[in-house]
């Protein structure tokens, strides 16, 4: 198997088990990582079969270079309402504790 | 139960999948060869620039849009407790910092340049600058941003180039089609762009963690 090959064969299978993560993890934290497995999965695909043929593609490279900002961009929105929905939880168990007092 | 049945299907799936890449026929349009061909005429000799500055601009623009946009929503969901009382940050981290900080800046400077002939441009030098901004801000040298008290001057930096990417590419629609550069002054937009981009991608970048961060530094 040659090394594009294998790159984009490594990158299937981390793109599997963050599909299998994103769908088995209860806890949201550790959903979002999955959910960029997912992505970095993909980058890898995108990244070794751009080599196929012995020359790089540049238009791949580019949109996973694209693709890795927005990547970072919406895990940071991500866990900004993650944090959100944690504050709006804890304080409205606040608010049931004081109701039961 | 339910384990059991993702765990075969993700394997069923993988396999599938992995199948799909060793079988795949190769592809009936040769980008690469159509990029080559146009290298000359995109203003960079460096292929991927010329792909997302020149050739597919137009995802650039985007990309800079989502960002502010994720940006956006990220200070829109703001945060509601009040920071943690400051805590004293390590001198020597201090020390260290604020010594990495200048030769990180010319880095980012360099990779900026370098993006017209070698692996290089305004993502990645906005990733530097953003990492110098959240090492100060870990070290306690740079405060915490509140999105409710943001400075004229910040606002400006993080739109600016959007803004900028956006007016040049209105003012080349007035002159053709959108984001279609006279191979002339190819060169000098790109370089224009990337400048307002470098900028405004670290201050995006940074403004990630920062709005996010609730530890305010050691900065008053």
């Amino acid at each position: 198997m040659s090394s594009e090959l294998l790159f984009a064969v490594v990158g299937a299978l981390i793109f599997t088990l963050g599909v299998a993560g994103t769908i088995l993890v209860a806890n949201l934290l550790r959903r979002i990582l999955a959910f960029n497995l997912m992505g970095s999965g993909a980058f890898l695909v995108l990244v070794g079969l751009a080599q196929r043929g012995g020359e790089s593609d540049p238009v791949p490279h580019a949109m996973v270079l694209t693709g890795i900002v927005v990547a970072v961009a919406a895990t940071a929105l991500a866990l900004a309402l993650l944090r959100k929905q944690h504050e709006v939880k804890d304080s409205e168990e606040e608010l049931t504790e004081i109701d039961d007092g | 139960m339910k384990r059991a049945i993702v765990i075969a299907a993700a394997l069923v799936f993988g396999g599938l999948l992995i199948n799909a890449i060793v079988d795949l026929p190769s592809s009936p349009v040769n980008l690469r060869i159509a990029v080559a061909d146009n290298m000359a005429k995109s203003g960079v000799s460096h292929p991927v620039t010329a792909v997302l500055l020149n050739f597919r601009g137009y995802d650039t623009l985007l990309e800079i849009a989502v960002l502010l946009l994720a940006l956006i929503g990220l200070m829109a969901a703001g945060p509601m407790l009040p920071p943690p009382p400051n805590q004293p940050a390590d001198a020597m981290l201090q020390k260290l910092a604020r010594i990495a900080t200048p030769p990180v800046i010319v880095v980012g400077g360099y990779l900026l340049w370098a993006g017209a002939f070698r692996p290089g441009g305004a993502f990645q030098a906005g990733a530097v600058l953003a990492a110098a901004m959240v090492l100060l801000h870990l070290s306690g040298l740079l405060s915490a941003w509140n999105a409710q008290l943001l400075p004229l001057a910040r606002r400006v930096i993080l739109v600016g180039g959007f803004v900028l990417f956006l007016c040049v590419s209105v003012a080349l629609l007035a002159a053709g089609s959108l984001l279609q550069y006279p191979p002339e002054q190819a060169g000098l937009l790109i370089l224009l762009i990337e400048s307002g981009l470098t900028l405004s991608l670290a201050a995006i970048l940074a403004g990630l963690f920062l709005f996010l961060s609730r530890d305010n530094g050691g900065a008053p």
